[in-house]
């Protein structure tokens, strides 16, 4: 047989290994040439009298099958004319005649799954009838899907909960889990787990031992696990499942509810007209912008920027072994411990040795926390914290390869530290800076050699937060850029790059959301209002809340900075009079001391608004459009985006979408601020600028990049995308 | 268009809606062939007089099922030609039962109908039969559905209706039907329902609790909480996002009880009446239904009352007496406040929280209690209301004559 996509071994005992070995990728994909591959292999299994089973395995290392290829999709994704709508239709149809074919041969067919199965790859095993997975910690199952706007489309809405009942199958692929083979085997997803060198025999002796084969809701007596929608407890499943989907999604993602919705009317039908319900659904969300978005910031540009898209291509790599870290506060210490994870030695300095150790020891708690959670063994809590050395002694950083600077965010106090650092350091060794406010270009001026300093800021917490924004200086040479590219890449963290601005691009942006925020309130608008508004919007806290957890004292500083040194201003506005009434007259300087805007229990949760700061007024308004308060914390974030475009601030669409969503959680399901204007189209957006000005104040007036866009019909990845960029 | 006439009104005494409910032994079908029975009885109808017979019932499968009107008929052995339907507008089936009675007399299209309702809520559960509403995504996920115990809450937060408010309505709604009883101001419309053997199985309201007070309230917790923290609560803000929190004030002793129950009004146009020898004792004088915000759901009495107001070209001041469905506390108080009608005239002999909500069956039931207290304290005007499910109003304006 002539397959693309497997190699074909018909043994002895009539048994036909499938192995899954796509050519020229480290992983399998179900690409359409696969699918192609299954059609024949299933006609053929139904016709051959001399094959008694099937058993389906991959040839690739840890992998069974990592999902569709989402490139082949990206082609018709948002894309909505009735010629792709049919094509991609057909096209899912397919997919589900063939895996239905699989299934109905009445031959046994088994999947011996060596490794991760996600999306379609999981769907191509459950189109089998048994299921053995390696007992491997690498493997993962899940489906991916709802993470980029899409859903399972090769009948995973279907199969799962037929197989385990929908209270189990709906958290399982709403929430994009993502989980190991034994609590896949617990699940009931799989049948069972075994190691390594019995996974081909064990599917092989199943096959032998099953003359005949058939997947349960094919049977006549066929009861959904658990009850269908209208049993007691299915009732319950979707009654509670809708709202709390609305709970957690806002209702903003439609893939979420699409998948709700294959589920609920599936369940009420045959599993043929439930496939066909999942593929109207896949395809609408395919044709969705939301998809289309989703699939390009999260998965193609994140993937592209991950890769090292932005760095200059004729410096050689750069391995940084040797990393010096100044400063054990908070952020030096998660930088400490997230390069230790990634092998790189470590010497970790403050001014004195019990704040170094105390650097050091957060990693180690850091390190104890994921011992607890199972995600590291003390061995490796060993083995990493060997790599950090906490010291006060600036010559350990003789040998360093790249230094950070985490220090007090005051330019003198910097500059003493670069001085220090840099007498000692050889003459390759590059200077970074994870300053979030001082100019880049300033500070390298206070360097030996401005050309090896850049910007490389972190996020807190830097454990948890996957961005770091790199920031070029005047003089910051290409090899400092590659030099921080690769380094966040080894610590795989993706990295942006910006050009030196106030407050770079993310804390630029970003600080528009908490100051149109403000605004609301300084209108009058009863803060809850403001605050949902905030989440509607997608954001994953309100205004408020975000100021209370960044510390409202640390916004008010730099609020009444850029008042004096940019604005040239004496008199400050009504939100920063707001700031300065709550840190100073109310001593509430957000969740950090326990009180702000909000009142926090002890486990800096916030509990309620100050119950005071609401009694402040009397007549809040109330009745302001939810929708008008979302418009505007969207759009002030996007139109500053836009002015680091015309500014130059900002040069790549992927920066700009991908840096918004991981930096500062930017409405996920927009793709990105930029992605919210192409969306929307440079017109519309304008338009609405100016109706926002007009309302609300020239802070949202269009800038002459929007305009000219506007004008010509041009929007932004077409204007400064990369080629690459779908 | 024609008069339409209300020439009587019976219902069954209302049972405690579980299996130590005095009603539970008895079949829904039952409870609707006797209060069919009833007012053929009292009033020696020639049933063959008869148009139509609807009952309303809003779980209408497995006992309920497929047209219990029509099985209540043939049951009672009216005449063959008898047809029966049932229909469904939630908790107010009852009274647009009695509406769509109306609406066929006053078309002229029919002379002489019984409109009703049953409801075994002991024997039929609440939601027994299913339905899109609060399941299906595609309409659950943006029409923003939550429990109605949920919507009351939120009428009472965005109201500002404390507990106390809530409790101290519910307090005086007992205390009313307590005093109703024991001056007998029921006994007019109430037919006991019997075994048939003949013997009395209940003969009285028996979900009362009249030594009810504001003490005996506080200890009972908020009923709703749960349901709010699993995600309902956030449904609603979502919905209402001026505000930051529920205020979940609603128990079971300031919302309507589960009962069980039967009603049967009879209406027919004034010829019909003469022919048969019956005496009119209401003219209806407008009704309408009406859809509102159905994450609220609760809010459109007010919204219903003003349209069939209108209808009638009267104002609410117009209204003597008004009977509203006590769903819960903060749906009257609500209405009382939007609507400027005083307690005094407002479900005088109490409510649904002290004598229960048979949920098909309650709007003829207070349909029935309404024109009672206008005969017996000689007034004129009445209006009947209740919210409804999925945010909708029923109202109907009657008028002695």
């Amino acid at each position: 047989m002539k397959l693309e996509n497997f190699q074909w071994d018909h043994d002895a005992d009539g048994i036909v290994t499938l192995t899954w070995d796509m050519k020229g990728r480290p992983v399998n994909l179900l690409s359409m040439s696969a699918v192609a591959d299954l059609g024949q292999v299933a006609e053929t299994l139904a016709k051959d009298v001399t094959i008694k089973g099937l058993v389906i395995t991959s040839a690739k290392d840890g992998n069974f099958c990592a999902g569709a290829d989402l490139e082949e999709m990206a082609v018709y994704a948002g894309k909505p004319s009735a010629e792709s709508v049919k094509a991609a239709f057909d096209l899912m149809m397919n997919v589900h005649k063939t895996f239905r074919k699989l299934e109905t041969s009445g031959k046994p067919v088994a999947a011996a799954l060596n490794g991760t199965a996600l999306g379609g790859g999981l769907e191509t095993a459950l189109s089998c009838h048994y299921r053995v997975a390696v007992d491997d910690a690498r493997s993962q199952f899940g489906f991916p899907e709802g993470q980029v706007g899409l859903i399972p489309g090769a009948g995973g809405t279907q199969r799962v909960p037929r197989l385990i009942g929908a209270m189990g199958a709906l958290p399982f692929m709403l929430e994009s889990r993502r989980i190991g083979a034994a609590e896949a085997a617990g699940m009931g997803l799989i049948h069972k787990v075994v190691p390594q060198a019995e996974l081909i025999a064990d599917a092989k002796a199943w096959v032998k031992a099953n003359k005949s084969a058939g997947q349960p809701w094919d049977n006549r007596d066929f009861r959904i696990p658990g009850g269908g929608p209208f049993s007691t407890s299915g009732a319950q499943v979707f009654t509670v499942g809708n709202a709390m989907l609305r709970q957690k999604t806002y209702d903003n993602y439609p893939a979420q509810r699409a998948i709700m919705s294959c589920v609920y009317e599936g369940l009420l039908v045959d599993i043929d007209n439930g496939l066909k319900i999942e593929a109207r659904y896949f395809v609408k969300m395919l044709m969705n912008p939301v998809s289309r978005n989703m699939i390009r910031t999260l998965f193609l540009s994140m993937q592209e920027l991950g890769k090292g898209a932005r760095r200059p291509q004729t410096e050689a790599p750069v391995d940084v072994k040797r990393l010096g870290v100044l400063g054990a506060g908070l952020m030096g210490a998660g930088i400490a411990y997230v390069s230790a994870s990634a092998g790189i030695d470590v010497t970790l300095i403050d001014t004195t040795q019990e704040r170094a150790d105390s650097g050091k020891d957060h990693a180690a708690k850091l390190l104890d926390k994921q011992i607890a959670r199972g995600k590291a063994t003390p061995e490796e809590k060993v083995e990493i914290l060997s790599h950090i050395t906490a010291t006060t002694e600036y010559a350990a950083l003789k040998y360093v390869d790249l230094i950070l600077e985490a220090v007090f965010e005051d330019r003198d106090v910097k500059a003493g530290v670069i001085g220090k650092a840099d007498a000692v350091i050889g003459d390759r060794a590059v200077f970074g800076s994870n300053t979030s406010t001082l100019p880049i270009s300033g500070l390298a001026e206070t360097s030996t050699r401005p050309e090896s300093f850049v910007g490389i800021h972190f996020f807190s917490p830097v454990e948890r937060m996957g961005l770091v924004e790199i920031i070029l200086g005047k003089k910051t040479a290409p090899r400092a850029l590659a030099a921080a590219i690769d380094f966040t890449r080894k610590i795989k963290k993706t990295p942006i790059v910006v050009n030196d601005s106030r407050g770079f691009y993310t804390s630029r942006c970003f600080g528009t959301y908490t100051q149109e925020g403000l605004r609301m309130v300084a209108e009058g608008i009863v803060p809850p209002l403001v605050e949902n508004a905030g989440r509607m919007a997608g954001m994953p806290m309100g205004p408020l809340e975000v100021l209370d957890s960044v510390g409202v004292d640390t916004a008010l500083k730099i609020t009444r900075a850029a008042r004096k040194e940019v604005f040239k201003s004496e008199t400050p506005d009504e939100t920063e009079a707001l700031m300065a009434s709550l840190v100073e007259d109310a001593q509430r300087p957000g969740t950090k001391a326990g009180k702000g805007f909000y009142d926090y229990d002890e486990r800096g949760k916030a509990a309620r608004l100050w119950p005071e700061f609401l009694a402040r007024k009397k007549n809040w308004r109330t009745d302001a459009e939810v929708q008008e308060l979302i418009t505007r914390l969207l759009v002030i974030q996007a139109l500053e985006a836009a002015r680091c475009f015309e500014e130059g601030v900002i040069t790549d669409p992927r920066d700009a979408d991908v840096g918004a969503i991981l930096g500062w959680g930017f409405a996920p399901y927009t793709g990105g601020p930029i992605s919210y204007i192409d969306t929307m189209g440079a017109k519309a957006f304008v338009a609405l600028c100016e109706r926002l000005s007009a309302a609300y104040g020239p802070r949202f007036a269009p800038n002459a990049l929007l305009k000219d866009m506007a004008a010509n019909g041009d929007n932004f990845y077409r204007r400064f995308g990369a080629k690459s960029a779908a | 268009m024609s008069d339409c006439f209300i020439y009587d009104a019976v219902r069954t005494p209302r049972g405690r809606g579980k299996k130590e409910g005095a009603l539970h032994e008895v079949t829904a079908l039952e409870l609707a062939t006797q209060s069919l029975e009833a007012i053929r009885d009292r009033n020696s109808l020639n049933t063959a007089e008869l148009d139509d017979v609807i009952l309303g019932c809003v779980d209408p499968v497995g006992e309920q099922g497929s047209d219990i009107a029509r099985a209540a008929v043939l049951k009672a052995k009216f005449a063959d030609t008898v047809p029966g339907v049932q229909i469904n507008r939630f908790c107010a089936s009852g009274l647009e039962a009695c509406n769509m009675a109306a609406g066929q007399i006053m078309s002229g299209q029919s002379d002489l109908v019984i409109g009703g309702g049953v409801e075994s809520m002991s024997r039929v559960k609440i939601g027994a039969s299913g339905g899109a509403w609060p399941e299906d995504p595609s309409l659950a996920i943006p029409a923003y559905f939550v429990p109605q115990g949920i919507s009351a809450d939120l009428i009472a937060t965005l109201d500002g209706f404390s507990r106390d408010d809530v409790d101290a309505f519910a307090v005086e709604s007992q205390k009313r039907a307590a005093a109703a009883w024991k001056s007998g101001y029921f006994k007019n419309s109430v037919v006991p329902v019997t075994d048939d053997l003949g013997q009395v199985i209940l003969d009285h309201d028996e979900h009362m609790r009249p030594e009810t007070n504001m003490q005996s309230l506080a200890s009972l917790k908020p009923a709703f909480a749960d349901f709010g923290a699993m995600g309902f609560d956030a449904v609603a803000i979502q919905r209402y996002p001026q505000i930051e929190a529920l205020n979940h004030v609603h128990h079971a002793g300031n919302s309507s009880g589960i009962v069980d129950g039967a009603a049967a009004v009879l209406l027919g146009s004034e010829e019909a009446g003469s022919k048969l020898g019956l005496k009119s004792r209401a003219r209806v004088r407008a009704f309408a239904s009406i859809g509102s915000e159905p994450c609220i759901m609760l809010t459109a009495p007010a919204d219903v009352s003003r349209r069939v107001l209108k209808r009638a070209g009267m104002t609410a001041n117009d209204i003597d007496l008004f009977e509203i469905n006590e769903a819960f506390a903060s749906v009257v108080l609500r209405f009382m406040r939007e609507l400027s009608v005083p307690h005094e005239k407002l479900n005088v002999n109490g409510g649904a929280i002290a004598l229960g909500h048979p949920l098909g069956a309650t709007g003829a039931m207070i349909l029935g209690t309404l024109i009672d207290e206008l005969e017996r304290r000689d007034l004129t005007t009445g209006l009947v209301t209740l919210c409804i499910g999925a945010g909708m109003g029923t109202a109907m304006i009657v008028e002695r004559v």
